[in-house]
């Protein structure tokens, strides 16, 4: 190898472990801080880890805070995301189903509206849908958060992706001379076959949900707030930040920290597990093969 | 003839199966963008007001302003976005080892499980040098408290980092998995060429990602404007070094929420809206990476 290759490669390596180090020291430090003490997240080095008493101390003060309020945020944030995952694949599944193998009237139509609202970013829609529920009086219910969340074109997109490529039109057909009717023919037959992306559909659609915080900081506040918008009430009640609250109980730190793992993790566990998973799914958002 | 008949059930029954997210989408997609269109045009009383309602929130003094903050961030994560993932993906993808290159991507990737307030609460942390994990970096840049880090003149960059920390890595694997599509001979057949690594990405792969790189520009312009999350609650934590009217929707939710104008919210939402749906018809009809039949 030439000096240039060689200096070429350090550099790349360089750059990769730097960008390694920008993606996951702020995770890394995340956790360490939820172990530690307020004085101890201040005084001791930033990637020292503290104790398990800190740590139940700091998960006494959260569970406390409000008499057990973030129990309620993350039921919240669970009912919302999980119903409306229900009705998401209630609804997707048989929209991609009937747009990938049958030719009906306004199917062309219905499959440009699915992509254009698809590269919306969902947070342009969130004033409307305010506006419009806030008229129909549902603001502060729970279907407020869960009809809205449960529109998903994106879904709708992956099944009609997979619906055209991977399941053989043929057997599908070969059901239908065996006498089956068309509800059967998707129940029995192609149903089965897509369990790879109704899966896949549950992950984004959960993940989403769970994720969002403009939608139901408008349309659920108060009590019925999900866990995201819990975790900036919280951090209303935190004096290092904001020095002037005047909160009945003040928020430590590391308890705030506590809290921010405690809102990410069913979707970083998820995230660990189903790692291939998710690079399927990110890439046939585009190609068809 | 019984062919016919059977096709026909088939187009029938589809109606069926499309008819729960049609009523989704005609509830929560079409109804409320009408419903906005309407209210931006009326007064609070329902009667035509023309284009009164978005000249009294183009007029606010709050509203260029927004308007600047949003365009300088979009410009900074758009070009970090463009340049960074870019030279990522064709990063990892030049690392022959498979688990390497696959746990530097996941590793990547991983912020991406942190989305929404949770990802701006651990950058407050970051951003406060009293607990900061990189407090040296804020110190060499001569930030010694958190209202020094998060001053006006920093935060388009700020909201920048924040954003490329949490959505890169998805599109690196994107970019990543298109990498991957071209063909193993064509990287051969120019390597012996004796093209380096740096001739190979500009003339081979470069050209190949252009499609994908254009759908992450058109996506990321789109959400950029709406930024919304990040300076709503550093406003909070800051008490208001970071002012709640940085951004366009947080103005939107203030003429909605503190000055009681739903038509003047609905208003900048119709704008913003126009912009998103736009570029995504604009990408749509230009067609090429979603293929629609």
């Amino acid at each position: 190898m030439t000096p240039g290759a060689w200096l070429g490669r350090v550099a790349m390596i360089v750059v990769a472990v730097f960008f390694v180090q920008f993606f996951v020291i702020p995770i890394v430090w995340l956790l360490l801080a939820s172990t530690k003490s307020p004085h101890d997240l201040i005084t001791t080095g930033p990637f020292t880890a503290g104790s398990f008493s800190d740590l139940a101390a700091n998960w006494n003060a959260l569970v406390t805070f409000q008499d057990g309020i973030v129990f309620r945020w993350l039921g919240n944030s669970t009912y919302y995301s999980l119903a409306a995952l229900v009705i998401t694949l209630v609804t997707t599944v048989p929209a991609g189903y009937a747009l990938a193998l049958s030719s009906f009237r306004g199917r062309h139509l219905l499959l440009t509206t699915t992509l254009v609202v698809m590269l919306i970013p969902n947070t342009a829609l969130v004033l409307p849908i305010f506006l419009e529920l806030s008229t129909v009086g549902l603001i502060g219910k729970p279907l407020a958060a869960i009809l809205p969340f449960s529109f998903f074109p994106f879904g709708v997109y992956l099944t009609y992706i997979y619906f055209s490529t991977s399941v053989p039109r043929d057997l599908l057909d070969a059901a239908r001379i065996d006498g089956c009717g068309e509800l059967a023919v998707f129940l029995r037959v192609a149903m089965p076959l897509a369990t790879p992306v109704i899966a896949l559909v549950g992950f984004f659609s959960f993940v989403a949900n769970w994720n969002n915080f403009f939608l139901p900081f408008l349309t659920v506040p108060g009590k019925g707030s999900p866990i995201q918008v819990g975790l900036t009430d919280l951090l209303s009640n935190v004096p290092s930040f904001n020095p002037t609250a005047a909160g009945v109980t003040a928020i430590e730190l590391p308890t705030l920290a506590v809290a921010t793992l405690l809102s990410v993790l069913p979707v970083l566990l998820i995230f660990l597990f189903s790692q291939r998973f998710l690079v399927a799914g990110l890439t046939a958002g585009g190609t068809k093969e | 003839m019984g062919r016919t008949r059977s096709s026909t059930s088939r187009h029938r029954i589809s109606y069926v199966f499309v008819s729960g997210y049609v009523l989704l989408a005609l509830a929560f997609g079409v109804l409320p963008t009408l419903y906005a269109v309407r209210m931006s045009f009326t007064t609070s009383e329902g009667t035509f007001s023309g284009v009164e309602n978005f000249s009294r929130v183009i007029d606010d003094f709050r509203f260029w302003p927004a308007v600047q903050h949003v365009a300088a961030f979009v410009a900074i994560w758009l070009v970090a976005l463009l340049v960074l993932v870019t030279v990522l993906a064709l990063l990892v993808h030049q690392i022959g080892v498979r688990w390497l290159s696959s746990g530097v991507r996941f590793v990547y990737y991983i912020p991406g499980a942190l989305a929404g307030a949770s990802a701006v609460v651990l950058w407050l942390f970051v951003l406060d040098p009293t607990v900061s994990p990189v407090s040296g970096v804020l110190h060499a840049f001569g930030f010694d408290s958190f209202v020094q880090t998060i001053s006006p003149g920093n935060l388009p960059v700020i909201f920048a980092v924040m954003a490329f920390w949490t959505g890169a890595g998805g599109w690196i694997v994107v970019m990543y998995g298109a990498l991957n599509s071209i063909p193993h001979e064509v990287l051969e057949a120019a390597r012996i060429d004796g093209a380096g690594v740096v001739r190979t990405a500009l003339h081979i792969q470069l050209p190949m990602l252009r499609k994908w790189i254009s759908y992450m520009a058109i996506i990321s312009l789109a959400a950029g404007t709406q930024l919304f999350v990040e300076p709503r609650v550093l406003s909070q934590a800051s008490h208001g070094v970071v002012p709640n009217d940085y951004s366009l929707n947080q103005l939107a939710y203030l003429f909605a929420f503190k000055q009681q104008d739903l038509n003047g919210s609905a208003a900048i939402a119709v704008m913003l809206l126009v912009v998103s749906l736009s570029l995504s018809v604009f990408f749509v009809v230009r067609g090429g990476l979603f293929e629609r039949d």
